[in-house]
């Protein structure tokens, strides 16, 4: 594999680990509060269908102004999945809800809704209409990357890996930071990490547990809002039935494996993103004049997955509260 | 001293000549604390009836009362955690309602949990903060907090380092980060809830000091507690609580441990058991050099040697985690031990597969330290729990199933042999009081008719009634000629039981504590890990300062 081609693989890896990242980050937000989140599939896909269904129906309508479809498509996936968080919050929170089932529950909903719709509305068998360039985050390329693509070693990092990506691709590795900083920085951050380990003692200091769990839930579904928009207006022009294929599950086992930390968690991300682009690399490829079975790079990142919670963690540490309904004892 | 006249409870006690506190000059400061009228009901249950108190400014008042009487209840209205359904909170004169935590805190209350309310993964500075932070960034508000922290733990005395994690202190450090989050929210009144239950004797001490000076720089406390050896040294007042109900007032310097136990039960109680000299039989446990290691391979217990012989309780002393639930567990063929011996008249049962059933058949019988985990299946219903661990017994059994009808006679002659109530052997295990569960557990192991009884904190959450009776049964088991294991972190049970004392500190057994010299300073500095000869001079030139 030549030097530019390595370049390509990691460049597919960032494009791949994007709505992971965003994702994982979402569940770091719910579960650090003491709200297990195994809904994250489902409001990847409902947002991945809003997103796409509002970016193709509202362009028509926004004449000289259609830049802002995908904007428009994007606020739609947020929403959509927002509400869907709220929804989990409502079962788990004020109704102390069992957390597993809640959102077991969301995702049957979502995917089984996002298709049903999907069928309803744009009749393609539950695939939405094909987006154009200006419905879509497109690549942005940064200023001089042609000319500083020509020189060697440096020249290739610049045009390809930092480069030309959709904006939803910086603000990952943006909101990774930022998360980081959130979490152990500010004041929200701390009540955050409280109400995850003892909500007694969130309470008992005057704080409402259930709206600081909401407040998590809230930017839970921002967040795996803009990681659904990302596969079908993004990285995708359209939306697919099933088109999050267990992103959603994947992102928690990153979430797991970085023991809810986000500079970690976003690490993992990575990995099961560059599992992915080896994936896409390596179709067709032979090792040693032998057809390597692509179903075999297909199953990696899932194999992977089993392997790294099976035990190559460590023990990880979960929010002591997590998964537990907040009742004040009597 | 007559235990029948009561003080009427009533507003305006607290600054009334009767009980005007030594700090508070009578007549004029109204009382910090007024409670009027307060009901609560919690479904059917009555938990607080018609409740007043009056709590005067710069004292310490306890408050006393069996489990299951309404003081913690009591306590969560004041400080917000419930509302009471009808009543009247007064602070400083001023009627003040309380619907929520934040409101107490206002209010200038505070309060420290049985179960302390800590974050364990962080640091004291972040514990203390949490829910007052002045600023959205961390930096800033903690850089304020940390003097302010400072200066309180030397304005009172409480030292604990700002940058520790909470879960890496000892239980009397985490208490005192407790106290300190309270006064940082500026609290004049203090409320305790039961701060004794996880401490060793010498902490208990450290933390009545603490009390002590917060009372004097005209700080309020207000001490819940069952333990009447507490009540009496450290409080300037004392209110009594029975079944939801305020029963009496008095100032400590002006009543008895006797007649606040009346008080309490309602009935005379005998507090210390009367037992005669032990008679000495066979050795039955002989444990030799035992180690027990857990399933995270840490070494729980280290080395252990001793031998319980048939008529005798011998007693082991510790604070709790120091290896004595896991020297039990080993013991009733819970877990196997990593190394050592454990004879059963003579029979080596370590090193074997042994389990529960193979130790009862080796008439070894156990009364687990948590009887809600490891002693009942709390939804079966006392038939069913009555015979658990025994279900196999021929008595029990007709061919293949259980024979229902002996069950329930059985059941039926142990509930009115052990006074549980209700006598109701499909009740489930889960709907009767704490003493009711305990009474089945030890009726069930008793009657099992063992040469070895193991018992793991016999009284833990029973009401002294209850602790009456069962110390009886265990005296009455020891008099017929079995040997019993007695593993309490209770002192006064161990003392007031044992005919023989060891004590645990951090797996080891520190060694024995000779008849003659019991004292509770001398095992308290054992359980601290010091030893005997040590102790008995420390405890000895501390008695001398005095």
């Amino acid at each position: 594999m030549s030097y530019f081609e390595i370049i390509l693989m990691l460049d597919a890896t960032l494009r791949l680990a994007t709505p992971l990242i965003f994702a994982a980050l979402a569940g770091l937000y719910a579960e650090r509060s003491g709200v297990f989140d195994i809904g994250l599939e489902g409001k990847m896909l409902g947002s991945a269908f809003a997103a796409a269904a509002v970016a193709a129906v509202v362009y028509p309508h926004l004449g000289g102004a259609g830049w802002l479809s995908p904007w428009v498509g994007l606020l739609a996936g947020i929403l959509v999945s927002v509400a869907l968080s709220m929804l989990h919050g409502f079962a788990c929170i004020t109704h102390r809800g069992n957390q597993i089932v809640s959102g077991v529950a969301i995702n049957i909903l979502a995917g089984g809704l996002a298709i049903a719709l999907g069928r309803a509305w744009f009749a393609r068998g539950g695939q939405t209409d094909q987006l154009g360039n200006e419905q879509r985050f497109t690549a942005i390329t940064w200023p001089g990357a042609e000319t500083i693509g020509d020189i060697p070693v440096i020249g290739p990092i610049y045009a390809e890996l930092i480069s030309g990506h959709n904006l939803l691709v910086y603000l990952a590795i943006l909101a990774v930071p930022l998360t980081a900083f959130v979490v152990y920085r500010t004041r929200f951050g701390l009540r955050l990490r409280a109400v995850g380990e003892n909500p007694a003692a969130v309470d008992t200091a005057g704080i409402s547990v259930p709206w600081m769990r909401y407040k998590a839930l809230i930017v839970t579904g921002v967040l795996c809002g803009i990681s659904g928009s990302y596969l079908s207006i993004a990285h995708g022009a359209s939306f697919v039935p099933n088109m999050s294929a267990g992103k959603g599950f994947i992102a928690l086992a990153a979430l797991i494996f970085g023991k809810w930390r986000p500079f970690p968690a976003f690490f993992a991300c990575l990995l099961f993103g560059f599992l992915e682009a080896l994936e896409q690399r390596m179709q067709g490829a032979t090792i040693g004049g032998l057809a390597v079975p692509v179903q075999l790079f297909q199953a990696m990142p899932y194999i992977f997955t089993v392997i790294l919670l099976a035990g190559f963690i460590g023990r990880a540490v979960a929010p002591r509260a997590g998964g537990i309904p907040y009742v004040k004892e009597r | 001293m007559s235990g029948g006249d009561r003080t009427q409870p009533g507003p305006g006690g607290g600054a009334g000549p009767g009980h005007a506190a030594p700090a508070a000059p009578a007549g004029d400061a109204p009382p910090a604390i007024e409670l009027r009228h307060i009901n609560k009901h919690f479904g059917p249950v009555h938990a607080n009836r018609d409740i007043s108190l009056s709590v005067a400014r710069g004292t310490i008042h306890g408050i006393i009362g069996e489990n299951g009487a309404g003081k913690s209840t009591l306590m969560s209205i004041l400080y917000g955690f419930y509302q009471a359904d009808s009543g009247e909170i007064r602070v400083n004169g001023q009627p003040t309602p309380i619907l929520t935590p934040s409101d107490a805190i206002r209010a200038g209350i505070g309060m420290v949990h049985q179960h302390f309310m800590l974050v364990y993964p962080f640091t004291v500075l972040e514990n203390v903060v949490l829910g007052t932070e002045s600023r959205p960034l961390l930096r800033e508000t903690l850089a304020g907090a940390r003097a302010e922290l400072e200066r309180l733990e030397r304005e009172y005395g409480l030292e604990v380092d700002p940058d520790a994690v909470v879960e890496n202190l000892p239980v009397g450090a985490q208490q005192r980060v407790e106290i300190l989050k309270a006064l940082y929210r500026g609290a004049d009144i203090l409320i305790l809830d039961e701060p004794t239950g996880v401490l060793t004797p010498q902490e208990a001490d450290d933390l009545f000091r603490i009390l002590a000076a917060l009372r004097d720089q005209g700080k309020t406390v207000i001490l819940i507690t069952h333990k009447l050896r507490e009540i009496m040294a450290i409080t300037d007042n004392v209110s009594v609580m029975r079944q939801g109900q305020m029963v009496a007032h008095r100032k400590t310097s002006e009543t008895s441990r006797d007649e606040l136990a009346e008080l309490m039960v309602g009935r005379k109680v005998l507090l210390r058991v009367e037992k005669g000299e032990a008679q000495l039989g066979p050795v039955i446990l002989d444990v030799e050099g035992l180690d027990v290691v857990d399933h995270l391979g840490v070494r729980r217990v280290k080395d252990v040697s001793f031998q319980v012989r048939a008529g005798e309780i011998v007693g082991i002393a510790g604070v709790s985690g120091n290896g004595q639930s896991e020297l039990l567990a080993a013991l009733a063929g819970m877990t196997r031990p990593a190394k050592g011996h454990i004879r059963i008249r003579g029979t080596d049962v370590a090193g074997h597969h042994v389990d529960a059933r193979t130790m009862r058949a080796l008439k070894v019988a156990h009364v687990p330290e948590d009887r809600q985990r490891e002693g009942l299946v709390t939804s079966f219903a006392a038939n069913e729990c009555a015979i658990l661990g025994y279900h196999r017994a021929p008595r029990y059994n007709r061919g293949l199933f259980l024979d229902r009808g002996r069950i329930l006679g059985a059941t039926r002659q142990l509930m009115q042999d052990y006074d549980v109530r209700p006598p109701n052997p499909f009740l489930p295990a889960a709907n009767f009081s704490g003493g009711n569960q305990q009474k089945i557990v030890v009726a069930r192991e008793i009657t099992s008719d063992p040469d070895l009884l193991l018992v793991g904190q016999p009284t833990r959450g029973v009401d002294i009634g209850a602790i009456e009776f069962i110390h009886r049964r265990l005296i009455a088991m020891r008099d017929a000629g079995k040997a019993i294991l007695l593993v309490s972190v209770e002192l006064d049970e161990i003392m007031s039981l044992s005919d023989r004392i060891l004590v645990m500190f951090d797996g080891h057994i520190v060694g024995e504590v000779p008849q003659d010299r019991r004292d509770e300073r001398t095992i308290g500095l054992m359980m601290a890990g010091v030893p005997l000869e040590t102790a008995e001079a420390q405890a000895h030139a501390a008695a001398g300062a005095h």
